[in-house]
């Protein structure tokens, strides 16, 4: 299992495990508000930003070309920002926190 | 004939663009057949790329229209950037400027939250989302569900049809338009007897197939929809009429114009769209019968199918905006208070930002389509189509062997010296079911 920590614009921390997919998908699976994941994970929506945790934010890695050019036009874009629909659950990120942007 | 370097049977576009139409040359498309080429010419399923030359020669396209013209705005990143910019290229202009062609010589009503900016805009926005959400619950898709179950049910020709069953149907008015105004009830929460109503209304609520600016066709859906408010007004109600009569948007009421210019806008922004959407599904599976089969054995797919559908059909081709300042966009110089438009179906098939553009890929995995817009106006009406675009995908490949195509009439859309074809205007097909 991997563990994946969301911090809600409310403050509100939630604590999710899972095996496979996306961030996103974990995210949309226990409700976490403030990701729609609208396009189901294509990188087409934005409704997916969040702020990874500067101590995870090497494991994680770098976002795509494609990624930064949706990034660049989203509110509240920081060095931190990722589309988490672009980052699979894998065993290199057990334990990550992120920060949802939107409420 | 087939000259070496063009044996890769046309899986290159890029090369050729012969679907493009260049600024210097602005002829229409010919029929005539490439020299090197031995593919059906003209298949029903496929939606060439109109704007690729223009794109790649200069990034936009001049349209003339009613003496106000506006410059097309053709690459992704360029539109992407003007849409986000909406305090330079506004929305709220007079009603039905930012319409192409513009419907300020028809209507004085505005459009809402299309019409709006923020902060207006925002706060309409925050009234109607948790509304426009409703789509991503089980409960609502069970109810999407059994409309296409139903009307694939009435369609196919699976061994158990009754006798007078007939044999093909138009997918344009039989399947889609029944399909999209039984699923409009569900997202306005009406009783599903008023499709009846919208379905007798044709394919175009605004806009009538001979004449685009005919205001009669308008005042149609706007008698009704004066008529529908004034009863709702009568008893507490659980649709998007008692919806909007409850709400507060700054403290006050909505008014009756507000309240119309909402609703006017679920069945003109929703209606060709979703329509179209449906039928060039259909008429991408009849040349393609091995795509049903791919969805229906890796479902794990059917989103990005779904989203790639969206992004090759492009439904809502552009929309315009206007430049509230002196401005540049596309390297273009921009006057004050002219029109700029967004085309998200050039953008969608921009060759530097996806690989094989021209290809329909159901597996794209990345695909940062701009089908729904882009920015604070992006579509309220997204999570609704999505669902019943997964829904009637899903279903057709699950009980759907092939889709033959009896009969098609395109439908064409000029801009400027560009054609684009943006769906049917009849495609009689006949569904053949799974054994
Ligand atoms: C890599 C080589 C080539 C590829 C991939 C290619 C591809 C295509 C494609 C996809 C079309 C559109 C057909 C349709 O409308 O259905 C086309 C049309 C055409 N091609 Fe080619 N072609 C190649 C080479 C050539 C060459 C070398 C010539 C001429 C010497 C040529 C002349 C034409 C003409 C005249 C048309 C007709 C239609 C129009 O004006 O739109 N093509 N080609
Ligand atoms: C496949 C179907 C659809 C497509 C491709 C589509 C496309 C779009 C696009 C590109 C925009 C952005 C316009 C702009 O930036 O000015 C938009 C906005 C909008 N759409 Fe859709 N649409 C679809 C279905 C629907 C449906 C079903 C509804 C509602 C019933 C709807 C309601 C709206 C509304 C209200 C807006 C304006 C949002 C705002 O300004 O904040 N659309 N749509
Ligand atoms: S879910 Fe749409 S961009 Fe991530």
């Amino acid at each position: 299992m991997i563990n994946v920590t969301f911090l809600t614009a409310d403050g509100e921390k939630i604590k999710t495990q899972g095996l496979a997919g996306s961030v996103m998908g974990l995210a949309v699976e226990h409700d976490v508000p403030g990701i729609g994941g609208d396009c189901g994970g294509v990188c087409s929506c934005a409704t997916c930003h969040v702020h990874v945790a500067k101590k995870d934010l090497a494991r994680v890695g770098e976002a795509s070309e494609i990624e930064k050019d949706m990034l660049e036009l989203t509110d509240d874009v920081s060095e931190a920002s990722r589309l988490c629909c672009q980052i699979t659950l894998s065993e290199d990120i057990d334990g990550l926190e992120v920060k949802v942007v939107r409420e | 004939m087939q000259p070496s370097k063009c044996s890769n049977n046309h899986q290159e576009p890029l090369r050729c663009d012969s679907d493009s139409v260049a600024p210097s040359q602005a002829r229409e498309i010919t029929t005539e057949k490439c020299p090197f080429s031995n593919f059906d010419e003209n298949k029903v399923g496929q939606f060439k790329d109109s704007f690729s030359l223009l794109r790649q020669n200069q990034g936009f396209l001049d349209i003339d229209d009613q003496n106000d013209p506006v410059k097309m705005v053709l690459g992704l990143k360029e539109v992407r950037k003007a849409a986000h910019n909406w305090n330079l290229f506004q929305s709220e202009a007079k009603p039905g400027r930012i319409v192409v062609p513009s419907e300020v010589s028809i209507r004085d009503i505005r459009q809402i939250p299309f019409e709006l900016d923020p902060p207006s805009h925002k706060y309409f926005r925050s009234l109607l989302e948790p509304w426009f959400k409703r789509p991503s619950t089980l409960e609502y898709q069970d109810k999407l569900g059994a409309i296409v179950e139903h009307v694939v049910s009435q369609t196919i020709n699976d061994g158990t049809a009754h006798k007078n069953k007939q044999n093909s149907y138009d997918a344009v008015t039989d399947i889609a338009l029944t399909i999209q105004s039984r699923a409009l009830s569900v997202l306005l929460n009406v009783p599903m007897d008023e499709a009846k109503t919208w379905i007798s209304w044709g394919t175009h609520v605004f806009r009538s197939n001979d004449n685009p600016l005919d205001a009669e066709k308008a005042d149609v859906l706007y008698d009704y929809l004066d008529a529908q408010i004034q009863k709702a007004k009568g008893a507490p109600r659980d649709d998007i009429y008692g919806l909007l009569l409850n709400a507060k948007v700054e403290g006050r009421a909505l008014s009756d114009e507000e309240i119309k210019g909402i609703l006017v806008l679920t069945f003109a922004g929703g209606r060709d769209t979703v329509i179209n959407s449906l039928t060039n599904t259909l008429a991408y599976f009849s040349d393609n019968p091995d795509a049903l089969n791919f969805i229906n054995q890796h479902p794990e797919h059917l989103n990005s199918a779904v989203e790639e559908l969206f992004r090759y059909f492009s439904p809502l081709t552009h929309m315009g905006r206007v430049a509230t300042a002196e401005g540049e966009v596309a390297k273009q110089h921009i006057p004050d208070d002219s029109r700029i438009s967004l085309c998200w179906a050039s953008a969608n098939r921009d060759e530097t930002v996806f690989d094989t553009p021209n290809n329909l890929v159901l597996t794209r995995k990345t695909n940062p389509h701009v089908a729904f817009g882009f920015g604070i106006h992006n579509c309220l009406g997204a999570t609704h189509a999505r669902a019943l675009m997964r829904i009637w995908v899903k279903e057709l490949a699950h009980r759907v062997a092939k889709v033959d195509v009896i009969e098609a009439t395109e439908n064409i859309e000029q801009w400027g010296g560009v054609k684009r074809k943006v769906g049917f205007q009849t495609l009689l097909v006949r569904l053949t079911g799974r054994v």
